[in-house]
Order: C-alpha cells, then structure tokens, then sequence
C-alpha cells in the first residue's frame, strides 16, 4: 500500500514541473509582462524597469525560470498583489470557507443523488425513474450561477426564510480559531453562531450541489441498472438469500465504483461553481478571492491556486483509487 | 465544467424496426439518422436548437432595437425598471440601462451561437490535430501529447479559460478563444482512446496487409472509423460551451460595452435588482437554460444512435 502511495506520488512530479513551465510561461505572456502586471497599466517605463532589475524579470528566461522554481520548492508563492499579503497565508485564511460550502454541497449531492439513483433503476420505466432522468438533465444544463439567483430570490426574498448572503450575520460576535465557522460555533459553545453560519451555507451549497447532484443521479441509475441484472444477483435470488442482502451487499456495493470515480472527478467542477457560487452569494471564500484575483490579474495567486488544485486533484484521484480496493476487494491496489 | 456523461441507460428506439433491421447493410450514419427520428428526445432537442438558429440567424430582422441601442432610456428611472406589458412598445420591458429585453434576448442568441461555435469548432480542430498525433503515431510522440493533455487536464475547465482570458485581455473573442483551448485536451483524449479502440481492429490489418502507407491508414480507416464518440461529444461541448460563455461574460470577462447584448452579462447586472426586476435574471437565465437543453439532448440522442450496444438490439 505504502509503495502504491509513494509511486503515485512520484508520478505528480513530472505533471507538476511540466505545469510549472506552463504557469512560468503564461505569466511571462500577460499583457505588459510580469512588471506591468504588478504596477497596473499606468506605471512609469522607469517604474517598470525598477521593477524588472528588482524582481530579475530582465535576466535570461532559464535563470528566472530556476528561480522561480527554486521559491515554489521552498513553499513561496509570492505575495498577492491586491491585498499584498503572502499568497499561502490568504489561502489559508479563506479555504475554510470553500472547504465548508464544498462539504455542504457534496453531502448534499451525494446524500439525495445516490438514493435517488438506486431507486430510479429499481423502478426502471415508472414515475420515480422518469423524473429522475428529468431532474438530471434540468440539473446538468442550469447554469450554476443562475440557479444561485432563483434559490436567491424564491428562498432569501420572496420568502426571508435563508439568508441571502454572506457567512455569517454581522450582528453576531464569533470567535474564530479555525476559520471553519460553524465548527468554530460548536468548539467555543457559540451554538446560536454555529446555526447561522449553517443557515448561510445551504442556498451556495445546493447551488454548487446540484451539478454533481445530477451526474451522481445518472451514474448510479445506469450503474445499478447494469448490476442488478447480472448473473451473481439471479444466483443469489436463487440461493434465496434475503432481498435485503441482495440489494445492499450484491447490488449496491457492486454498483458504487463507478459512482465513487465520479464523486472523485466533481472537483473541477466543484471548484469552478465555487467561483460562480461565491459571487452570487458574496461568500467570502476562495472562491470569490479568485475572483478579484481574475480581475486584478492578480497572477501570484492564480499561480499558486493552480498548483494547489493540481495537487489535490491528484491526491483525490489517489484516494478514489485505494477506495476501490476497500468497496471491491477483487480489485487489488498495484 | 465540461463533463463526459454516462450513456443513459435503455435504448429508446424500438427493437424491431424494420428500417434498422434490413439485411441490406444501410451505412453507420444513415441508420443513426434513422433511429435519431424515432427519438422523441432527439426530436426536442432538435427543434430546440432550430428555434435557437432561426432567431440567432434572423436576429437582425427580428429583434425591433439593436443589441447595445437604449432606446427606452428616458423611461427609467434609479428606482423604477418597466417590467413586461408595463410599457408600450417594450413587450418584455426594460433593463436597468434603458434597453429592451426582448430585442437584447434575441441579440444574445446571436452571440451566444457565435461563441458556442466557433469555440467547439477551435476545442475540435486542437483536440483532433493532438489526438490524430497521439493515436496515429504512438511511440514517444503519444506519451509527451498525453502527458501535456493530463496537466490540462489538472486544471479546472473554467480556471483554465479564465487564465487565457486573462492574458488576451477582455473581449468575446478572448472568450471563444479560452473555451476553445479548454476544451481540447478533452477531444484530445477521446479521439485519441477512440483510435487505439480501432488499431487492432480487422479492416485495419486488411489495409495494413494491403501496403498501404501509415499515413493513408490513419487519415482514411483508422480516423473516420473513431469519429463517432468525438462528434456526440463536439453536441454536448456546444452545450457546455454556452453555458461556460454565458458564465465567463457573467464573471465580467466579455469587454466591450456594459450593456452589450450577451446573456451571461444580462445576469451580472440584474444581480442587484434581483428583489424589484427578478425577470431581468431569469429571462436570459432561462434562455441559457434551454438552449444548453436542446444541445444536450440532442447530443445524447445521437450517442444512443450510434452506440453499436443499442444498435444491435
């Protein structure tokens, strides 16, 4: 297992160098350059060319390039340009927030998708079936960030049920020692923040959920139509083993790897809804951070986002990958 | 924010019919077509997206204003937006701008179509051009084009194009432009698994025992034979393509005027009256909503179509 870990490892160094050229050369390609983009567009030629002897943007490509690589070993990043801080500390200070929202939608998606997927197959052809198929396709090509604006209006507006944005009402004074702020609730007893801090976190997360809520949806129901009718579970009928074994143990389990591959791939689109999500619902996460960051041309932080969302990609798609051992142990870690 | 979707299950042409089980051989594209009628699916999808050609082509002589034109900016004031049959002469009323929604929804189906086009038909001819390398040539060449294609792959689809956008500046071509590169490592990939899926196959030795030259069995076998998956997923890209449009223009990504007819922008700026003008976000939304629908199923219909597995049923 140890060395199944070490060799996937190993095999995200050569995707990451090549990234690393592909980010070095993109940042040497904005428009301006890397000074320009530092000082805005109104910057002094001297300005400028301060910048570039400061920054070594003048030397020879090879020499900046090893430099470069050189900080990202080291863990720097770089200092963002809109708020001037170091990128990995506004990285920390604001993941939490997407981390929750991310946490909320997948639940959510998972929770409803793959129920509703297994009982689609299992009433093939009949109403439940129909709309599921209906609901998936509605969920697949609705704009993430225009279904924000419908859950706005009819939940945050019309009915004043859900808070319509932000984290946390600013009337309340919470502490925060994680960021996480309805962890945060509970950790200090602050239970009335805690609950606020949720209630603002379900109109993002069923907006971000509801796209991977329908490819869950469509996964399962084909997977479990497939499985259902092989031949293990006519034998196991024959053997005359309970329904209820034969639905969770043979069905269910054979029918959740390729659910799980899939769960695992929703990250992109996870974190590209973040973005959406975030700004519909002024949700002060990274989400919106990349946001501003677009438009600053804030590219220290495009940068180390970038190579940040490289390496979980690959460590979720390395968790997905030891997960199918556990779900099917035909299947062997190699 | 592209995704390759799972075949939906349970083949919707009829088993027995008697157009698709001719002993006469009818040729793959045909017989899709045939079975593509029979679709209802196939059938909504189809006159979704032929009303979306027809108004996008015909916006010029439909729409009453032209796209950026304010010609209701006299009626509105800071606090009251004209909403539909409010106003004479403004059937779906105005926007914050003093423009007229009907005649910026008709426009944005132009540039909508316009960018859904020509940035799948940029994704295509990229993934195609790598995938024909990749697949065609094998060896070294295959492992340095996929290994590029996975480091795309590594980054989301939307941060992706954004990035493009961001070096090329805002504009819709910038937009078309970062769509179009975001979507080729996926077409890339799919020819290329597609082609590999047909090396072993028969026909392919036959032309190879022939003598017949490498490039001549991958241009004229070993291509046209592994198009099928690539064209279902160029429908579902025009799709994807809109709505990744709609929300790069939405993050403000587009350029140009402020009140330039595109849907996506249509949204950003009726986020702040979504309480008083709520169908200034929900038209264009819902314009986007179902065009993205009549690509997808259409897209969906003519993977079933040309999935052997269903075929020979």
């Amino acid at each position: 297992m140890l060395r199944v870990i070490g060799k996937r490892i190993a095999l995200l160094i050569p995707t990451l160098f090549g990234l690393s050229i592909l980010l070095f050369l993109w940042v040497r390609s904005l428009p301006g350059g890397p000074a320009t983009a530092l000082l805005g567009e109104k910057a002094t030629p001297e300005a400028i060319a301060r910048v570039n002897e400061l920054y070594g943007f003048d030397r020879p490509l090879l020499t900046q390039y090893l430099t470069y690589v050189g900080r990202l070993l080291q863990g720097d990043f770089g200092v963002s340009i809109n708020t001037g801080r170091p990128v990995l500390e506004e990285f920390a200070t604001r993941f939490p927030a997407t981390l929750e929202l991310t946490v909320v939608a997948l639940v959510f998606a998972i929770g409803v998708g793959v129920p509703l997927g297994y009982f689609a197959a299992r009433y093939y052809g009949r109403f439940l079936d129909h709309s599921s198929v209906v609901l998936s396709l509605i969920g697949i090509t609705v704009p993430v960030f225009f279904l924000a604006f419908i859950l706005k209006y009819i939940f945050a507006i019309q009915w004043g049920i859900l808070p319509p944005d932000g984290r946390q009402d600013a009337r309340i004074d919470a502490t925060h020692y994680t960021q996480f702020y309805v962890l945060d609730g509970i950790l200090t007893g602050e239970y009335d923040a805690a609950w606020d801090a949720f209630l603002h976190l379900i109109l993002p997360g069923l907006a971000l959920g509801t796209i991977p809520l329908a490819i869950i949806v469509r996964i399962t129901r084909a997977s479990v139509l497939e499985v259902q009718n092989a031949d293990y579970v006519r034998t196991a009928r024959a053997k005359g083993l309970m329904e209820r074994t034969i639905r969770g143990s043979f069905i269910l389990r054979n029918a959740m790897l390729p659910v799980v591959t899939t769960i695992g791939l929703q990250l992109g689109l996870l974190i590209s809804g973040a973005v959406l999500t975030e700004t519909v619902f002024a949700f002060n996460g990274i989400g919106r951070f990349l946001r501003d960051a677009i438009f600053g041309l804030d590219y220290p932080v495009l940068q180390g986002f970038i190579i940040f969302i490289a390496i979980l990609y690959a460590l979720i798609n390395l968790i997905v990958d030891l997960s199918y051992s556990v779900i099917d142990p035909r299947v062997r870690v190699q | 924010m592209s995704t390759i979707l799972p075949p939906a299950a349970g083949g919707s042409a009829a088993p027995n019919d008697p157009a698709i089980d001719t002993g006469r051989g009818t040729g793959l594209w045909k017989d899709a077509f045939l079975r593509l009628r029979r679709n209802p699916q196939a059938i909504v999808g189809a006159v979704i997206i032929g009303l979306f050609l027809l108004v996008a082509i015909l916006a010029p002589l439909l729409a009453p204003y032209g796209g950026d034109e304010l010609p209701g900016r006299t009626s509105i004031t800071p606090t009251t937006i004209p909403g539909p049959g409010e106003i004479d002469g403004f059937p779906l009323g105005l926007d914050r701008f003093g423009g007229d929604v009907l005649s910026k929804l008709i426009w944005g189906a132009q540039a909508s179509l316009l960018i859904g086009v020509v940035s799948t038909a940029l994704g295509l001819a990229g993934g195609m051009l790598l995938g024909v390398l990749a697949g065609g040539l094998g060896g070294w060449v295959d492992n340095v084009i996929m290994r590029f294609v996975d480091i795309l792959l590594s980054v989301p689809n939307l941060l992706l194009a954004v990035s493009i956008a961001a070096v090329l500046g805002q504009s819709s071509y910038a937009i078309m432009i970062a769509i179009g590169v975001s979507q080729i490592p996926i077409f890339a990939r799919l020819l290329r698994s597609s082609m590999l899926s047909q090396r072993g196959a028969d026909y392919i030795l036959a032309a190879q025992t022939l003598g017949l030259s490498r490039r001549t069995i991958t241009m004229s076998h070993l291509l046209p034979n592994s198009m099928g998956p690539v064209i279902v997923q160029a429908t579902l890209t025009l799709a994807t393509a809109v709505i990744d449009a709609a929300a790069l223009s939405f993050l403000g990504l587009g350029g140009g005027l402020p009140q330039a007819a595109e849907w996506g922008r249509m949204l950003t700026y009726a986020q702040a009256e979504l309480a008083v003008a709520p169908q200034l976000a929900f038209l264009p939304g819902a314009c986007i909503a179902i065009t993205a629908l009549g690509f997808t199923l259409l897209g969906e219909s003519l993977r079933e179509a040309l999935d052997p597995k269903t075929r020979r049923k």
